[in-house]
């Protein structure tokens, strides 16, 4: 019971590591970048959260009403004015340009809000749970893998049911072309970028709920997004929820065998799926 | 003579230290079908990248309806009527046959042409519109990639080497098709490499050569001695 | 004027010149214990370390295209090899320190079958996650003090030298002979069969697999050889430190940020870049050190606007303009009547 128990678990924490994935693999899928600074930016959402909340006592969740839209936003202001400047054949530009924006990120943070922990006060919603089954469920991490299939199923919809979508889908494959038929791939991939930190704001939320944050710990997240979206598979969505889930799974049970390998057994895991299927579980475009 | 559509003036074009264009002249008026041959390299899809905004061109190069374009990007071009259907039919691969018909239609202009009219077109088109492009023949692909410049209802069409890579059975459906496309009211440049087709479709033709205009003339006048010396550059 | 009347030449004024004004600067370097305070000596020490980091990441990153964020996986491994090999297996100091270039060598094999199967910015992510592997890894090793760290014991560090002075001064020749090392060794291997071929894929991947360069081979012989020489420089680094922790021994800011940042505002892909970048690297920091997190701050949009604005970095700017080349590298036709000028 004990070990179905931390896959259960695991498989709850991998909602979150989705979360953080599906920014990064939807970047990565509409113009091919890979964003150095994806971990600070959900730690940004975090702090942006928590700033709203004690600026006006909104709970957390709501404060999501004004945090989505400033992170999509930020997004696209990043995007064309920074990031678009750095995207072509050559792949140091946009390595060191969002390398650098992750030191000045993390760096800001620390002026701004000190090295001190910091958590969002969600009230009841922390501690909350319910029994199924003999397991103990966390309300927190049932509502967290419930968001996430719903963003991974809206993120879905979006690319293959609306204009949008479509839109994104003719720029990754073609720029010049798409551009001939009246789309300024510059500003495609500012709505991309804006929607990839839309839900980026929704994963920095629900990580300060869940746990406390300090500015040093974006590095961290990027990795677990990055290994969610290797093992799912590049550019398959849902593979990337299975990422996730294979990922948390790995680290609560490694947790489980010793509290000191959690996150390097999530690690291991990952190492494990890279030479056995160099392509991810689930691939769908090559890199 | 009726007002010029596209005014090109002293078009130079350059890739890094190459140019590809020289000084390049070119008048199309509205509703004519203009032809454009010359061999491989000769500048003809520079030239077409030039036109549609995808090359950056220098200053009042080149004038759509009056209006200086040449510092336009690719899809502001295309915004205001300008379609192209691109040298090897380049359609999107993770688009379905409808999604790329549809992706035509991004720029909202009005017109005659909606997927139904397409479809009615080119009827195959209707029964493989859930299928991805690259499913389809060569053929049909090129039909999509028409039917898709048409869908932005464009005033001046470009064709880009159309019959290249194609049966020459298939060149022929494609040919014949065209006057029923052109023949409302829109202006077109058919770039072509086989000669007598681009001579049977258009009033005038100009060549290119080594990047310069080699020859300028009515279709049904110019002499194929004209033509091949200006073609291969033989005296 | 004929054909015979040009002939190609590898040096030329500028690099013979800085050959011996090189030459006279070390000479000077090695003399600094009889000159230099203690702090300028460590100052000097750590630069000569930095300088190395950054040559070996832009060997790997500017010549063979392998961006790694996470180099400080073998810093820190040769770092807790130099404390393991003289506190276990009771070697030498200096002798564990060739040993962790070995031992790094050994490790880096794996490390690179596996990460590269990953490509371009995912390989730099798959890199960091290498080092957090070993980062966590060596935190749960608790006789080299577990996630808290250990120092190196006394009687070790008295082993390298009984005199303080004369420890500090070996640990500087020591840091200014790893550089010195590392500087030339790039140098050379540039200049070799290898180098060429390395160069060939920077400029052409594909041109250069059809020439026949084996680019997997001659990339995972530039990635093993950088790790084995960046795990000495750990190993020094942390003779240097004599205390060592997993946070401090993997920091991605440390050895990865800071060298990427010398690397780009020196100039990424050119010899003479990280030895520049090296130098403002350390004149900005001496001076604006006491703002803190603000100087990290300004260090990253100095490195993004360099990035965008001149990608070849300090050195790029100064050649564009001077048609200098201190490391001769590049062959150049010198016409009749016309000296040194390509």
């Amino acid at each position: 019971m004990d070990w179905l128990n931390a896959v259960v678990q695991g498989t709850l924490l991998g909602g979150l590591y989705a979360l953080f994935a599906a920014g990064l693999s939807l970047i990565f899928g509409v113009m091919r970048l890979v964003n150095i600074g994806h971990g600070d930016l959900i730690v940004l959402a975090a702090y942006l959260g928590l700033t709203v909340t004690t600026a006006t006592g909104m709970h957390p969740l709501f404060a999501l009403i004004v945090v989505v839209p400033t992170m999509a936003v930020i997004g696209y202001v990043l995007q064309r004015g920074l990031l678009n400047q750095t995207l072509g054949d050559d792949l140091l530009p946009p390595l060191l340009v969002t390398f650098g924006l992750s030191v000045i990120l993390q760096n800001g943070l620390l002026e701004i809000y000190s090295a001190d922990p910091q958590k969002l006060e969600a009230g009841a919603l922390e501690t909350a749970s319910f029994a199924v089954g003999g397991l103990n469920l966390g309300v927190l991490p049932v509502l967290t893998f419930a968001v996430a299939v719903a963003v991974i199923w809206g993120l879905q919809w979006t690319f293959y049911h609306t204009a949008l979508g479509r839109a994104f889908r003719a720029v990754s494959d073609n720029q010049d072309i798409a551009q001939l038929m009246g789309l300024n791939r510059r500003h495609i991939f500012g709505v991309a970028m804006a929607l990839a930190l839309g839900v980026t704001a929704i994963a920095g939320i629900l990580l300060g709920i869940r746990t406390s944050f300090d500015p040093s710990i974006g590095g961290g997240r990027l990795i677990f997004g990055f290994e969610a979206v290797i093992i799912g598979g590049l550019g398959n969505l849902w593979g990337t929820l299975a990422g996730g889930v294979i990922l948390g799974v790995a680290q609560t049970v490694g947790a489980k065998i010793d509290p000191g390998w959690q996150v390097l057994s999530g690690h291991i895991a990952f190492l494990i799926i890279l030479a056995i299927r160099p392509n991810g579980l689930f691939p769908r475009i090559s890199a | 003579m009726p007002e010029p559509i596209l005014q090109i003036q002293a078009l130079d074009a350059h890739y890094g230290d190459f140019q590809a264009l020289y000084g390049v002249d070119m008048e199309v008026s509205e509703g004519e079908v203009l032809a454009i041959i010359g061999s491989n390299g000769a500048g003809k899809t520079t030239l077409m990248r030039s036109i549609t905004g995808l090359l950056s061109n220098g200053p009042s190069q080149i004038k759509y309806r009056s209006e200086d374009i040449s510092g336009l990007r690719a899809d502001e071009v295309a915004m205001r009527g300008l379609a192209m259907v691109p040298e090897g039919r380049q359609l999107f691969p993770s688009l379905s046959v409808r999604e790329n018909l549809m992706i035509g239609a991004q720029v909202g202009r009005k017109g005659p042409w909606t997927l139904d009219e397409v479809y009615k077109l080119f009827p195959i088109l209707d029964e493989r519109k859930d299928q991805q492009s690259t499913s389809l023949s060569g053929g049909q692909q090129q039909m999509v990639a028409i039917g898709r410049a048409l869908m932005a209802n464009p005033d001046l069409i470009l064709f880009d080497e159309i019959s290249l890579g194609l049966a020459p059975i298939i060149i022929k459906d494609i040919y014949d098709a065209l006057p029923g496309i052109i023949g409302e009211g829109m202006s077109a440049i058919i770039v072509e490499q086989d000669i007598s087709k681009a001579l049977s479709v258009s009033s005038r033709v100009y060549c290119l050569q080594e990047g310069r205009v080699s020859l300028e003339g009515a279709s049904d006048t110019v002499s194929r001695e004209d033509i091949s010396r200006a073609y291969f550059g033989i005296e | 004027m004929t054909l015979q009347d040009y002939h190609v030449t590898r040096s030329s004024n500028a690099a013979r010149v800085a050959a011996i004004l090189g030459a006279l600067a070390l000479v000077i370097l090695v003399a600094a214990p009889w000159w230099a305070g203690r702090a300028d000596m460590r100052l000097m020490g750590e630069l000569f370390l930095y300088l190395a980091l950054a040559s070996l990441w832009n060997l790997m990153a500017g010549y063979a295209g392998l961006v790694s964020v996470g180099q400080q996986a073998f810093v820190g491994f040769g770092g807790y090899m130099l404390f393991a090999l003289t506190m276990f297996a009771g070697l030498h100091p200096i002798a564990a320190i060739v040993c962790a270039g070995v031992l790094g060598a050994l490790v880096s094999i794996p490390v690179a079958v596996l990460i590269f199967r990953l490509r371009g910015a995912y390989f730099a992510i798959g890199t960091w996650v290498i080092a957090e592997v070993f980062r966590l890894g060596f935190a749960q090793i608790s006789s080299l003090g577990g996630g808290s760290g250990s120092s190196l014991p006394v009687a070790i560090v008295k082993s390298l030298a009984s005199k303080r002075a004369m420890r500090e001064s070996l640990s500087y020749w020591l840091a200014l002979g790893a550089a010195v090392i590392v500087v030339t060794a790039v140098y050379l291997f540039l200049r070799s069969r290898k180098g060429l071929a390395l160069t060939a894929i920077r400029d052409n991947e594909l041109a250069a697999g059809s020439l026949g360069i084996d680019i997997w081979r001659t990339k995972f012989i530039v990635y093993v050889v950088t790790s084995a020489l960046t795990a000495m420089i750990g190993a020094l680094i942390f003779l240097q430190k004599l205390r060592i922790s997993p946070d401090a021994a993997f920091s991605v800011n440390d050895w990865t940020a800071f060298v990427i940042f010398i690397v780009v505002i020196g100039g990424i892909g050119t010899i003479e870049g990280p030895i520049i970048g090296t130098l403002v690297f350390f004149a900005l920091r001496e001076t604006l050190a006491d703002l803190g997190t603000i100087y990290l701050i300004v260090l990253g949009v100095v490195a993004i606007v360099m990035m965008l604005k001149a990608p070849k970095g300090i050195w790029g700017l100064i050649r564009s303009r001077f048609d200098l080349q201190l490391f001769p590298l590049g062959y150049r036709v010198i016409a009749p009547g016309k000296s040194d000028k390509s």
